[in-house]
């Protein structure tokens, strides 16, 4: 069936809360409004007010409740609207939810979902288009995902429900009106596993949720002009699938990593360090990074287009290094 | 405005009760005074924060709760945790650092829980388990398991947005939780009058939230004992949360490294001739209570007191194995594969 991403969203929430009648879900707007994405549309009709709620706008109530409702008994899904409103709630994130289980000493477990939409590409301007998936990547004890197609929102979903774990799924918001076939029946994934999109010899280029369909696009530019590069899609930050791309690196020799967030600390900094580490002596030029810069997100389609990597922006970059 | 006196208070109690809150009072007193005597020898590290003085809440709470009730704390949890009925003997190790503390070490004093005790915490952030609570309760309500969810803190947390998000979350979703403020009239350093716009920093705020204004003297176990039953009988017949305002005072200063010297003398000396542990003890003792009952009490909670400082100090170093696990379910801390 065909599916866009915001379908998928329901899907996979659906898929969980039948399974499991202690998956809850709460968010703002989220019920009778289907949420401001469209991403909940139907959850309320099929679930109930008992088990899909709305909550004031409150940020820290909203994931201060699901850590609470963790600890005892439920499985919750909170939604934040947009991933800029972690700022808001980052203590419950960061001090509470993620430390939880360490401090206790693995008394308290917290298997709960926070899912939010992610990133830019929608010219919603700078509080409104941040890639937030390096807040959560630097704090030990939460998961973090990121799918970049409908499929894999319903596989990710569910392995993020699953999980006896915290797992913040970030959902790209230039994504969700994407389509794809997405087969019958229940979809789980699991966390930890990259994805290998394409195959080729000359380069490996890594790419993450918005990002990942532009690297398969500009991967297909190149093979027009002669070089052959692996895609990856990451998937998952935390677990980190090092095995997938320490492999496709090495094979390849070349890395490009293909990031929609600032520079600075990105996850592909991370990355470029596991591999100089590691395989070193496999690689046959320079490891480059190909991100926004350093910058806010702007607002306006020509200066948000400029930020963002662009599909000529991968082809360029990947076709002078490998060339020079 | 609700203030419950003693007369209403007392009515209500079984002469069991009362010294099951008198016995509690000695332990919480007796056990953080020998926290404190720790710290002199620079055996317990770090900071922690006594409550020596505003016993009588922890107690009376303790002993009116539901054994599978939740108790949620802040960083000066030492009492609530002992109320609960958590053994002294691994709470003490904690402070110490050692392997048979409550979390082996991992945690410190300021994060105490026990959740075979339905201690679900102790939260070093001012007002981060005011919503963790509200969750706690939410689970409680959809599951229709009866429990109250409850969770102290101080006066300088009412001024922090998640007090304000969790009450208004709580009594919208109509959560049988009890937030109860122990207003000890200071932040750290600062007092509370001097930075808040309301005399009363939790009861005035709580119409705000369709809640009734609840004081109680927080020095007084009888008192505070009635208005818990009141509003946990509440939270568990569906009629939602609750906002205490419990009025105490901290003997000491903020934390150990406080001497409290910003307060005014005579305050201080006015607060320790309302000690709840000497003035319930009195108050026992006028009604008929045997001095030899209570007599026995203190000389038993002296022993215990003596046997887990012993058990405490005998623990051993936390292992290096302890240091990677529990970052994850699966007992590891593995970021890749
Ligand atoms: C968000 C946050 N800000 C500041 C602090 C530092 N701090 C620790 S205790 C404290 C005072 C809290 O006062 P109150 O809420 O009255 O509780 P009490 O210590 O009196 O029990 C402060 C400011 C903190 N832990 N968390």
């Amino acid at each position: 069936m065909t599916l866009t991403y915001r379908e998928a969203i329901a899907r996979g929430i659906a898929q969980e809360m039948r399974r499991d009648e202690n998956v809850v879900f709460l968010g703002e707007d989220v019920a009778a409004a289907g949420g401001v994405f469209k991403g909940t549309v139907g959850l309320l009709e099929e679930f109930g007010p008992r088990r899909v709620r709305d909550t004031p706008i409150s940020e820290q109530a909203i994931l201060g409740a699901a850590m609470g409702a963790a600890m005892t008994g439920l499985r919750p899904i909170a939604e934040i609207m947009f991933s800029d409103f972690f700022a808001v709630c980052w203590d419950i994130v960061a001090n509470e939810i993620a430390k939880t289980r360490y401090m206790t000493n693995g008394q308290i477990s917290l298997p709960l979902v926070i899912r939010s939409g992610n990133g830019g590409g929608l010219r919603f301007g700078a509080q409104h288009s941040q890639s937030v998936e390096n807040w959560a990547m630097a704090v030990p004890g939460i998961k973090v995902v990121v799918p970049s197609n409908p499929r894999d929102v319903v596989g990710l979903m569910s392995a993020a429900v699953r999980d006896p774990d915290p797992v913040v799924l970030l959902e790209e918001k230039g994504l969700y009106a994407t389509k794809q076939d997405v087969p019958d029946g229940e979809i789980v994934d699991e966390l930890g596993k990259a994805t290998v999109l394409r195959e080729g010899d000359d380069a490996t280029l890594v790419a993450l949720g918005s990002m990942v369909p532009k690297t398969v696009a500009a991967a297909e530019e190149l093979a027009a002009v002669g070089l052959e590069c692996t895609v990856v899609d990451v998937r998952s930050l935390v677990p980190l699938d090092t095995a997938t791309l320490l492999r496709e690196i090495s094979r390849t020799g070349r890395l490009f990593t293909v990031e929609a967030n600032p520079r600075l600390c990105g996850w592909g900094a991370e990355l470029v360090s596991v591999v100089a580490d590691e395989i070193f002596t496999d690689l046959d030029g320079p490891l480059v990074r190909i991100t926004t810069p350093h910058i806010p997100l702007p607002a306006a389609d020509a200066l948000e287009d400029l930020a963002l990597p662009s599909v000529e922006r991968i082809v360029d970059t990947v076709h002078k290094s490998m060339t020079t | 405005m609700t203030t419950t006196s003693r007369a209403d208070g007392a009515a209500t109690l079984t002469t069991e009760e009362r010294l099951a809150m008198y016995r509690l009072l000695v332990e919480l007193r007796h056990f953080e005074k020998r926290a404190y005597d720790l710290f002199l020898q620079n055996l317990v590290k770090g900071t922690s924060h006594l409550s020596i003085g505003q016993e009588a809440i922890a107690a009376a709470f303790g002993v009116a709760m539901r054994a599978d009730d939740y108790t949620f704390a802040t960083y000066r949890g030492h009492a609530h945790t002992l109320a609960r009925g958590v053994p002294m003997t691994p709470v003490l190790a904690e402070l110490l650092g050692r392997d048979n503390g409550l979390m082996a070490g991992k945690g410190g004093s300021m994060h105490l829980t026990s959740v075979e005790h339905g201690m679900m915490g102790s939260y070093a952030i001012i007002g981060a388990h005011l919503p963790i609570a509200c969750g706690a309760a939410w689970s409680a309500q959809y599951r229709d398991s009866g429990q109250v969810a409850v969770c102290f803190f101080g006066d300088g947390t009412t001024n922090i947005g998640a007090f304000h998000e969790a009450l208004n979350f709580a009594a919208v979703w109509k959560l049988p939780v009890v937030f109860v403020c122990e207003n000890n009239l200071y932040m750290e350093y600062t007092p509370i009058g001097d930075v808040t716009a309301v005399p009363r920093p939790a009861a005035d705020r709580a119409s705000s939230y369709g809640l009734e204004p609840i004081v109680v003297d927080g020095n007084d176990p009888d008192a505070v004992h009635a208005v818990a039953a009141t509003a946990l009988a509440r939270a568990r017949a569906g009629e939602g949360p609750s906002l205490v305002e419990a009025l105490t005072y901290r003997h000491g200063g903020h934390s150990r490294a406080d001497p409290g010297k910003y307060r005014p003398d005579e305050e201080v000396a006015a607060w320790l001739a309302r000690d709840p542990v000497p003035m319930y003890r009195q108050r026992l003792v006028t009604d008929g209570v045997e001095e030899h009952v209570l007599d026995d009490i203190d000389d038993a909670v002296h022993a215990a007191v003596d046997l887990a400082t012993e058990e405490a100090k005998a623990g051993g170093t936390p292992g290096e194995g302890l240091l990677m696990t529990d970052v994850w379910a699966d007992g590891g801390s593995s970021w890749r594969n």
